[in-house]
């Protein structure tokens, strides 16, 4: 409650924000959002959202830290590049250690000791994508652990249960996952499923004063059932929602219109959180689409091979090319590895320590979070549009190859490039 | 480079063998220093392993003098040519001086390479072979502060004959000879510092002979080669040692290569050693383990504590003391050392060290380390280095402090205890 009593002395005078606030005071959830600025062209909107351990500004991008640790990256690293809310895998921290573990260390922020806020997944989506022989039933995710071979149920109970004793500011409810590119009844039942299940979650939860629930919109890539979804889920008085069921192969096109559509009838007082997109282009072009929060292992997992994300696209640093190039990664970059290494002694470091890796690390976490700053700012300032162009132009070496799905989600939202 | 101005100078000499001192003149202006005993700074291509500025300035009392190897840095000649500025500047190392070594202490190197002309170094690319013309061109481009001129250091093994021995002993002289004229010709390595390599293998008069030739030259240090951990037992190291030390000049230093457990850094300190490298807490980093002997000897009222912690090593029960004198040792554990990996720390939210003020100590527990490890999370390495360096260091420290308050023996009694019938069987 401390967060909601925090925001209330810094509260806004314009009518929304007082609205939005008694909304939240009357759930009763440890989450406030406040609309900073909207974009009066697209749906992208700025927001201070308010969560028990700091305040996030939105858009977000929330870099994954599966094991309760960001890939080599110690949480004052992580902290210093200004992250304020990073993800934890309910599905491998519920493995080990282990829940009661963890609550014995104060939950996940005591056990990895971060200060900050911290989302974790349901498991869900890990299960059925991780282990083979997993078997979706009405009471939840059966399973073999991979580590005793022995059976285990994951229901929507189990899981909150488990995010309860990781303690994060913001749980996800269990969904049952279809693959995107699914079609045909699977999809309305895990629709309806996870609508079930919601209610399960909810009524599960133990800590709604300290941990947020947010409900997961499912429906694959039909409209309607995305629909039904949308009404059934936004009648729930949850904290915040997200977009699930979607960047898992699906087209573009396909995968644009289900977050628009899903932007349009979520609640505007509330957060959306984009499930599992990273990709800088994506990120920019789903903020304008409405979003609020995003993550994704993708910057992580590829700096590790040595891929460092630049304005222009990606930098392969252990490329021969780099060998004897003299300059930062991003001369306009000012992450810690830019400031100090060049290129060609990253090329070589490659060859000699692990090091490298977390200088990769470093420069892509700095570098989404810095693209979700300059989003932001543009957005608050008023000039978002054409910040989406600039970006674009700078990604692409020419016009024809802006991708055709972000020129059309860019125009449904009033957004042409020339 | 007669008028080396690398100069030892000593506080305390105690039964005229350990040496306490400050090693001034250092840097190509000559204003740089360092404590010994002491030792350097391990790297590879000029990073602490695992770690980045950040992660290593977590750390204080760094020592001065950071070492980079050649086997690391071979390979990557053409760029550094090209770059033309020094390795230490594009490495992006700013406030340190740099000492360059033939082989990575860390890292085993295949014998029988080595020619009469010729040594190998190993990279990641594979093997590279130096003559002393490219051994020569590598420092003029690396510009160290100091470096070790090039040997032949073959003779670590056991029963490596006596010719052999007298040939790797032959062969470094003439390296260094050939090193010292290419040296005094070029203007690059204005102000640098070489050390010449002692050799010798386990045969005495070699040693000593090695030793006598090399104190001849314009040197401004020694190196001595091939008394590593793992090649003899510290009674041999300790007799060869002291013959060696000698026969060369008290007020130039004497880097000691491959030794860094602290039981033997302590006898070879105790045998006039100087320097020494700190491999040794990466090897243990790389095990999964981390440093937790007692060094302590302030009669401070925090002792009560560290008690405890030496009391818990003592009856920790499946830790390994390294006995055996075989190279795999050095991949084992050792009794200075705890295991994270053990089940027993799984739910342990102790830090590291008790009262350890390292970045790591202060932030985290031992469970969490224990859950890094068996995830084979990157940030265990990490952290485990953060510890071991500042660990390894702060004993570096509290030996000097012994050496100082005429306490040696008591510091020997706590780092030494722990390791029982082991220490008793050995000295
Ligand atoms: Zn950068
Ligand atoms: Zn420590």
């Amino acid at each position: 409650m401390a967060a909601v009593i925090e925001c209330g002395a810094d509260i806004d005078t314009t009518p929304e924000n007082h609205m939005s606030l008694k909304k939240t005071l009357s759930s009763a959830s440890p989450l406030t959002l406040r609309i900073v600025a909207e974009c009066s062209v697209t749906k992208a909107r700025a927001c201070d959202l308010v969560l028990p351990h700091c305040t996030v500004s939105t858009p977000v991008f929330m870099p994954v830290g599966t094991q309760g640790t960001l890939k080599g990256i110690t949480v004052d690293q992580l902290e210093g590049l200004g992250c304020q809310i990073c993800l934890g895998n309910t599905y491998h921290l519920g493995m080990r250690p282990g829940p009661d573990l963890i609550e014995k260390a104060n939950g996940l922020h005591g056990f990895m000791n971060w200060k900050r806020n911290l989302l974790t997944d349901s498991g869900g989506f890990q299960m059925v994508s991780l282990v083979e022989l997993s078997e979706v039933t009405e009471e939840g995710v059966k399973f073999k652990s991979p580590y005793d071979g022995k059976e285990i149920l994951l229901s929507p109970e189990k899981s909150i249960s488990i995010q309860n004793s990781l303690g994060s500011d913001i749980m996800m409810q269990l969904d049952d996952v279809v693959s995107s590119t699914v079609t045909g009844p699977r999809v309305e039942e895990a629709m309806h499923r996870s609508i079930r299940w919601l209610d399960r979650c909810i009524a599960a939860n133990k800590n709604p004063d300290k941990q947020n629930l947010f409900a997961i919109i499912q429906g694959g890539l039909n409209a309607d059932l995305r629909k039904t979804c949308l009404d059934e889920m936004t009648k729930r008085d949850v904290p915040g929602f997200a977009i699930g069921g979607l960047s898992g192969g699906e087209e573009k096109d396909d995968f644009w219109r289900m977050v628009t559509l899903s932007t349009d009838h979520l609640p505007r007082e509330k957060p959306r959180y984009l499930m599992g997109v990273g990709y800088a282009v994506d990120l920019v072009v789903c903020v304008a689409l409405g979003c609020d929060m995003f993550d994704c292992v993708f910057p992580t997992r590829t700096a590790r091979f040595g891929s460092a994300l630049v304005p222009w696209g990606s930098l392969q640093v252990k490329h021969k090319q780099y060998a004897k190039d003299l300059q930062p990664i991003d001369p306009d970059c000012k992450c810690p590895t830019c400031k100090r290494h060049s290129r060609a002694y990253l090329h070589a470091l490659f060859k000699s320590d692990t090091a490298a890796m977390h200088h990769i690390t470093i420069h892509n976490i700095a570098y989404q979070l810095t693209l979700m700053r300059s989003v932001r700012q543009s957005i608050v300032e008023g000039h978002f549009p054409e910040f989406i162009r600039t970006f674009m132009k700078r990604m692409f070496p020419s016009r024809d190859q802006y991708p055709s799905w972000a020129v059309d989600a860019l125009a449904s939202v009033n957004v042409t490039l020339e | 480079m007669a008028g080396s101005r690398m100069k030892l100078e000593f506080s305390r000499v105690i039964q005229g063998r350990s040496r306490l001192g400050v090693l001034k003149g250092l840097g190509r202006n000559g204003q740089d220093s360092m404590e010994v005993p002491g030792c350097l700074l391990y790297t590879h291509f000029g990073t602490v392993p695992h770690l980045t500025q950040d992660t290593l300035h977590t750390l204080s009392n760094l020592p001065s003098v950071t070492q980079v190897t050649l086997s690391n840095i071979a390979e990557h000649q053409e760029v550094l040519e090209e770059f033309k500025d020094g390795f230490r500047k594009f490495a992006g190392l700013h406030d340190t001086l740099l000492y360059c070594s033939l082989h990575d202490p860390a890292a085993p190197c295949p014998t029988g390479y080595t020619t009469n002309k010729t040594v190998s170094v190993w990279g990641s690319g594979g093997r590279i072979e130096l003559t002393v013309a490219k051994f020569m061109a590598l420092q003029k481009i690396v510009q160290p502060d100091w470096y070790q001129s090039m040997a032949d250091g073959e003779t670590w093994q056991n029963n490596t004959s006596r010719k052999r021995v007298r040939k790797s002993v032959d062969r470094t002289l003439t390296h260094l000879d050939e090193c010292l004229v290419v040296h005094q010709n070029s203007q690059e390595l204005d102000g640098v510092e070489v050390f010449g390599v002692v050799e010798g293998g386990d045969i005495l008069e070699e040693r000593v002979r090695s030793a006598r030739e090399t104190a001849k030259r314009p040197v401004a240090g020694f190196c001595l080669d091939g008394l590593q951990t793992g090649s003899m037992d510290q009674t041999l190291r300790t007799q060869l040692i002291a013959a060696v030390t000698k026969e060369l000049p008290e007020d130039k230093p004497r880097l000691l290569q491959g030794v860094g457990r602290p039981d033997e850094v302590l006898a070879c300190v105790e045998a006039g050693m100087d320097l020494f490298e700190s491999f040794f807490p990466f090897q243990v980093t790389e095990r999964g383990c981390a440093l937790c002997f007692d060094f302590n000897i302030s009669p401070d009222p925090e002792r009560a504590v560290l008690e405890l912690n030496g009391g818990e090593r003592d009856t920790a029960g499946e830790t390994q003391p390294n006995g055996d004198h075989n190279l795999d040792d050095q991949t084992q554990m050792t009794s200075f050392e705890i295991d994270l990996k053990d089940k027993r720390y799984q739910d342990d939210f102790r830090p590291l060290v008790e009262g350890c003020g390292c970045y790591c100590c202060k932030n985290h527990q031992r469970a969490y380390l224990h859950h890094l490890l068996v995830t084979n999370e990157l940030l265990a390495g990490v952290l485990l280095m953060i510890h071991n360096t500042a660990h390894y260091h702060g004993f570096f420290g509290a030996l000097r402090e012994a050496l100082a308050n005429d306490q040696l023996d008591l510091l020997k009694d706590r780092v030494l205890r722990g390791r029982g019938g082991q220490t008793e069987r050995k000295e």
